[in-house]
């Protein structure tokens, strides 16, 4: 880093090159990756090279990337959130139910749904604070009864598995403008959630690399007894992590909700471990303490060209998950084989 | 005990000042009527066997354990300390034996941790001042004598006597006025042990006051003014480091020698 070094007086101490330095960063793995699924996709399928389908790749990444963000985050923080996926769908019924419920303008059930979020993502920090057991069992208990919820609650209000149509109500149209509308640039057809994805990755990196927040969640997740034993409160941090992810299944579920008029309350099932596959393709350790925003948009940025990538190039659909399963520990591998590199250097 | 530091006392109130601390765990009586005193710009060592009540005394001072007896002054005032965060707050600062860095920032953000420089402050959103705190962070590893080559390098591929130095450099910055040290040297090698008697060394340059507590006799005669004795919780004794052999310090550790350990107390 500094152009002008101490001399120093160990003579093993030497100065890394720009190449270990850049081997160093826990994206490249991802980076490496995005750069290999193209190149086979723009070879094997013809419809993944026509300029169209961008706008399509972006927007199934964009889906992904919105909650790979405040995931890694909370992941370099040190914790899991297997209730992710679910919360998305929470949130969007919430969003329908409440509006549809109390006729109310769907600004205050959107405004409602975010409460609600949030309020979940606090509850998980709250409650790992609390029991004083790991994230990955308390969010366990939350994902599955945010599942039973969804169902539930649906079925109570609407009688039903999905969330009334509320496209005639007050304040649709302009809420579908805010989280469901698209863009024409040039040739290209951008959903408004590729804008949001790019502002979550700006925001999000810039909180994690030049912000005492980011200091903070690298601490908090690296050794929390040090942090704490630094003056860093630990647990304020993980709770406001845990309630970005809680912000992020809003923004992602009020999408949902505006994009397809209305909510399946069996939905999002699973898509907890997209976004932490995201993550971890992206460089972020299991462990927490290290990672990267960039790299787990990156890592969204894959799952996006693999999942349109294979119907394009008329694969068969049903191996995009095996794919995707290989994608991971193949990333994971190249990370620690890239990492050790760069620090043999 | 109250003669020798006499002198000392009448030019500069002492930093710290304990008196008949007790503590007991259950059956084990850790700790009883213990005193202690550490003069401005001191630097003492605390001794004695494992199971001593070395430990349970620093813990006591830097508000990890209380009391559950007798009292102490810092800096002039009684303080009951509940917790490091309220005993750092008043200036004292710990360096553990288990080093409290954080691997994957680099030095300056661990300097800094807990009391970061801000270009504008937002809360959470706060931006740091990076410039600044690589210019002070500089400054403050020159002033204690602490060698790092590359400031934005991540604590991960340090060596532990560089990690020893980062976190005694944070200790003796951001205006503390005491630092304890707990078994400094006890996971490095030859060559950082030396090191980092160093750094001690131009702490006690700039007038920074250490209790230290040490396994290593040959380092506290090397490092300190005045040696403490406990055995069995309770306090043998102190001794100027200038004035006594290690031979003496060895049986008021043991009491292999009682007279010899007694005839100060």
């Amino acid at each position: 880093m500094a152009v002008v070094a101490p001399p120093s007086t160990d003579d093993r101490v030497t100065h890394r090159s720009v190449t270990a330095t850049l081997l160093s960063r826990p994206e490249i793995g991802a980076l490496l990756g995005v750069i290999i699924i193209a190149v086979i996709f723009l070879a094997a399928a013809p419809a993944f090279r026509s300029v169209d389908n961008i706008g399509t790749i972006l927007y199934g990444s964009s889906t992904i990337g919105l909650m790979a963000v405040p995931v890694a985050l909370l992941m370099i923080g040190g914790e899991f959130d297997l209730s992710a996926g679910v919360a998305v769908t929470t949130s969007g019924l919430a969003a329908a139910l409440l509006s549809w419920n109390f006729g109310l303008n769907v600004w205050l059930g959107v405004f409602l749904a975010l409460l609600i979020s949030l309020a979940i993502g606090a509850f998980n920090g709250w409650l790992l604070h609390a029991t004083g057991l790991p994230s990955f069992l308390v969010t366990l208990g939350t994902f599955f009864v945010l599942q039973g919820v969804n169902l539930a609650v649906t079925r109570l209000v609407t009688g039903g598995v999905s969330s009334n149509t509320i496209s005639d109500m007050q304040g649709w149209n302009s809420a579908k403008a805010v989280f469901a509308s698209s863009l024409k640039i040039g040739p290209v057809d951008l959903s408004i959630t590729v804008l949001y994805w790019v502002l979550f990755t700006i925001v999000g990196g810039y909180l994690l690399l030049r912000t005492r927040a980011g200091n903070w969640i690298f601490a908090a997740g690296g050794d929390a007894a040090a942090a704490r034993a630094v003056g860093v409160p630990v647990t304020r941090t993980k709770v406001l992590l845990f309630m970005g992810v809680g912000f992020g299944a809003w923004l992602t579920g009020m999408h949902m909700l505006f994009n397809y008029n209305n909510v399946q309350s069996g939905a999002g099932i699973g898509n907890e471990f997209i976004y932490i596959i995201a993550a971890v393709i992206g460089g972020c350790l299991l462990s927490g303490g290290y990672g990267s925003v960039v790299g787990a948009s990156l890592g969204a940025l894959i799952f996006g060209m693999t999942q349109l990538g294979i119907s394009y190039a008329g694969w068969n659909p049903d191996w995009f998950k095996t794919f995707l399963g290989a994608m991971l520990l193949f990333a994971c591998v190249a990370n620690v084989y890239v990492k050790k590199k760069a620090d043999q250097r | 005990m109250e003669q020798m530091n006499s002198q000392d006392a009448s030019v500069t109130e002492p930093m710290l000042k304990v008196e008949g601390i007790s503590k007991r765990f259950g059956g084990v009586q850790a700790l009883q009527d213990v005193d202690l005193q550490v003069d401005t710009g001191e630097h003492v060592a605390l001794v004695g066997d494992n199971g001593a009540g070395k430990s349970t005394l620093v813990k006591i001072l830097t508000g990890a354990e209380h009391a559950d007896d007798g009292s102490f002054w810092f800096a002039g005032e009684e303080r009951h300390f509940r917790s490091p965060l309220e005993a750092r707050r008043h200036g004292i600062e710990t360096v553990y034996q288990t080093l409290a860095l954080a691997d994957h920032l680099d030095v300056v953000a661990n300097l800094f941790l807990g009391r970061e420089r801000y270009l504008l402050r937002l809360g959470p959103f706060s931006v740091l001042n990076r410039a600044a705190m690589k210019t002070e962070a500089r400054a403050l590893l020159e002033r204690t004598g602490v060698q790092i080559p590359d400031l934005g390098a991540m604590i991960m591929g340090m060596s532990g006597g560089q990690r020893q130095g980062v976190a005694i450099a944070r200790a003796a910055g951001w205006g503390s006025k005491m630092i304890v040290l707990d078994e400094p040297t006890a996971a490095l090698g030859v060559q950082e042990t030396a090191k980092v008697e160093e750094i001690i060394h131009t702490l006690k340059d700039q007038g920074v006051t250490v209790l230290m507590v040490s396994h290593n006799l040959r380092q506290v005669f090397d490092l300190v003014d005045t040696i403490w004795v406990l055995r069995h919780g309770r306090m043998v004794g102190a001794r100027k480091a200038a004035e006594v052999r290690p031979q003496e310090i060895v049986s008021m550790i043991t009491g292999a020698d009682d007279a010899s350990g007694l005839e100060f107390a």
